[in-house]
């Protein structure tokens, strides 16, 4: 089945403002003991949005104006931490499209960009002035041009970085490598067979 | 599933490291790093997206982040590749005290049956809770001998850097990529730069490979290793055991580094000699040929090269909610207006969360639990350097301690050295292998706000199981010290003259 290529991403966004927000944050372990990734989107997040006794804390992710937002913003090194896909499959399943920060660890970055899901930099000066605009107006829809590499929000225009390989994989609907990966068996066998330590097929 | 032309055109007929030639010049006449050297034997072919597909030789997976990649090999009707590459272990959910199943908690219970499973009906080598080998995959590994020079390791777990330590190069992965290794033994990856960190000159006593890395990784930062790989190098890894080098390259990810390494050596070899599944005859003779050759060249080009001196570090602690966040342990903690701007706001929240004061020492904090064990120090050698030092003493009252070997097979030795016995008297409960309390997906947690000294790897928020536990991460003497006199202190003075 074809994969859809992503070539720009609209939605509202919601501040998550901090630097270095850990994969532990984004998705607690204890909601880890599953196996599947179906439910995790309402763990995104949790105990930002809770306190102890499991009642919701003032934070934009709770924020009815920021309901059905689809951007995140957000700070420095974000998803640093555990390599757990569970992080960017809760935020994908709680409904975000792409997160907007500083900058992404690295196993991070490629767990989101294999979901399709684009990880992309901008300034510190400029998430702040976005976040800035949809804090006026949650309202805003902020488009993400991976062609062009600019975040358009209403009359303003930011430039961003990405990695080029997850831009080509993205643009060109082949995030998810299985595929191509699938599709070299002799020349993974060849290589494989030149690895003493591995070793024949069994 | 078809293949798009644009694969072809840019996928075949191209050099096998041709992701590499991109970066480097052809006409380069220097030497190669380990890296590179490894990188390169295993590169399958270039991507249409640029990326390298790279063939994984060693897979280790355990029970957290493993079932949904078999949900999705058995939803797209793949089987796995190499089965007799993948070996599997369960840690991070088994209880370490009543390991009886089915487990009290049937999440848990469940997950360790679907790991059974999933490697029953798909050929791969698993060390079950009963087996005798079972224990954190990053120690059942090395001790199994699996893990092995110049090989390229995937698991999905960030602290598969661990691995490095033998040089391997290891990456921790997310689930989609256990699914792309079990189907197909590779992955897509872009190479990564090769920072060099030299540490020359002697460590001080009561100076350890834990103080070592999280120095370097306040001085880099936690994010300054990304897109970098770490090579350790210079005098004190080469007087460094294959155990402290473990834990320097556990922690590489903390420092934004998904990938640490040392070099092969002499050590790495007295090691491996004779470990299951090592190389054994004259198998043994020609692997140690080839792990010879691995190691970087002396005229290789590095992208960036970091000088520490030992005699600079000092018994490091951390006091804030990411590992970077640390001082040494006679040192006070930071204010927030120490710090530059941009920063400010992190320290706040560390501090507020940590219910510490900017400007306080760090030394006489108290704590409330005091944690031995995890991938980074739970090691045979950890346990055995702490047993010298706490002989006769006692934790002090009101302190939960509890120290946790890395594997059965550690937890075997040292009951067989009567090394538990002083733990035991010392006080401390001694438990089954596991990841226990260093991530709290088990029943070893801390409570409400509880602050416990770990010997672990990560002090996020909530990392040790309770939203509002704090963590403060310190070397295993350093954390018989805490749990001996109840507060965070230094170790030097507590002891005598550790070596």
């Amino acid at each position: 089945m074809p994969l859809t290529k992503i070539t720009s991403i609209s939605g509202r966004c919601v501040p998550v403002p901090g630097d270095d927000i850990d994969t532990d944050r984004i998705i607690p372990a204890r909601f880890m003991k599953c196996v599947t990734f179906d439910g995790l989107g309402q763990y995104m997040f949790y105990d930002v949005r809770h306190d102890e006794k499991g009642q919701p804390r003032q934070h934009p992710l709770n924020d009815p104006r920021f309901a059905g937002a689809a951007i995140i913003l957000s700070g420095k090194n974000f998803g640093c931490g555990s390599s757990r896909e569970h992080a960017p499959q809760a935020i994908r399943r709680a409904g975000f499209k792409a997160v907007v920060a500083e900058g992404f660890a690295e196993i991070f970055f490629g767990n989101s960009t294999t979901l399709g899901m684009p990880c992309v930099s901008a300034s510190r000066a400029d998430i702040g002035a976005i976040s800035e605009m949809v804090e006026a107006n949650p309202a805003l829809e902020l488009t993400l041009d991976l062609a062009a590499k600019t975040l358009s929000v209403a009359d303003r225009q930011f430039p961003f970085d990405i990695r080029e390989t997850a831009r080509a994989a993205l643009m060109a609907g082949e995030w998810d490598p299985i595929a191509q990966l699938l599709d070299s068996t002799r020349e993974v066998d060849r290589v494989a067979t030149a690895l003493p330590y591995v070793g024949p097929r069994t | 599933m078809p293949t798009t032309p644009f694969s072809f055109a840019l996928g075949a007929g191209l050099p096998y490291f041709s992701a590499l030639q991109n970066q480097r010049p052809i006409m380069s006449t220097s030497g190669k790093t380990l890296f590179e050297k490894v990188w390169e034997a295993h590169a399958v072919r270039r991507l249409p997206n640029g990326q390298t597909q790279l063939f994984i030789g060693t897979h280790l997976i355990h029970e957290v982040t493993s079932p949904q990649a078999f949900a999705m090999l058995r939803e797209l009707g793949l089987g796995v590749r190499y089965p007799h590459r993948t070996f599997a272990t369960v840690d991070h959910i088994v209880p370490t005290d009543d390991r009886d199943e089915p487990f009290a908690d049937a999440l848990a219970d469940e997950m360790i049956k679907a790991l059974r499973k999933n490697c029953r009906d798909f050929g791969i080598t698993y060390f079950d809770i009963k087996s005798g080998h079972q224990g954190i995959v990053h120690i059942v590994g090395p001790e199994q001998g699996i893990t092995q020079p110049g090989t390229t390791i995937a698991c999905g777990d960030s602290h598969t850097s661990t691995h490095g330590a033998f040089g391997a190069i290891a990456f921790g992965i997310g689930t989609s990529q256990v699914r792309d290794i079990l189907a197909t033994q590779t992955m897509a990856l872009s190479p990564l730069k090769v920072r060099r960190i030299n540490v020359s000159g002697r460590l001080g006593p009561g100076v350890y490979s834990k103080d070592v890395i999280l120095h370097i990784i306040r001085k880099l930062g936690v994010n300054g290793g990304t897109g970098f790989a770490y090579e350790y190098g210079g005098e004190v890894f080469d007087a460094f055991s294959m155990e402290d080098r473990m834990t320097v390259c556990n922690m590489s990810i903390e420092g934004g580094a998904r990938v640490g390494y040392v070099n092969p050596d002499e050590k790495t070899f007295a090691y491996l000699k004779g470990r299951p599944h090592a190389p054994k005859g004259a198998e043994w003779d020609k692997a140690v040929q080839r792990w010879r050759a691995v190691a970087s060249d002396a005229d290789c080009r590095y992208d960036d090269i970091v000088e520490f001196n030992a005699a600079d570090i000092r018994p490091t602690v951390t006091w804030g909610i990411n590992p970077g966040q640390a001082v040494f342990i006679d040192e006070n903690i930071p204010r927030p207006s120490d710090v530059p701007e941009s920063e400010r706001a992190s320290v706040e929240e560390a501090l507020a969360h940590m219910k510490l004061k900017g400007g306080q020492p760090v030394r006489g904090i108290p704590i409330n639990v005091a944690f031995l064990g995890s991938c980074t120090n739970g090691r045979f050698n950890d346990f055995v350097e702490v047993a010298k030092h706490i002989k006769g003493r006692r934790v002090a009252p009101g302190v939960r301690a509890i120290a946790v070997p890395g594997s059965q097979a550690v937890g075997d030795l040292l009951h067989e050295k009567g090394i538990d016995r002083v733990f035991i008297d010392a006080g401390f409960d001694w438990r089954e292998a596991g990841c226990s309390m260093c991530l709290a997906m088990n029943p070893d947690k801390l409570v409400g706000d509880e602050l416990c000294a770990s010997s672990s790897n990560r002090n996020f928020k909530g990392r040790q199981g309770s939203p509002t536990g704090r963590t403060i991460l310190m070397s295993p003497l350093m954390v018989a010290a805490a749990a001996i006199t109840g507060t965070v202190c230094d170790a030097r003075e507590i002891f005598q003259a550790p070596s």
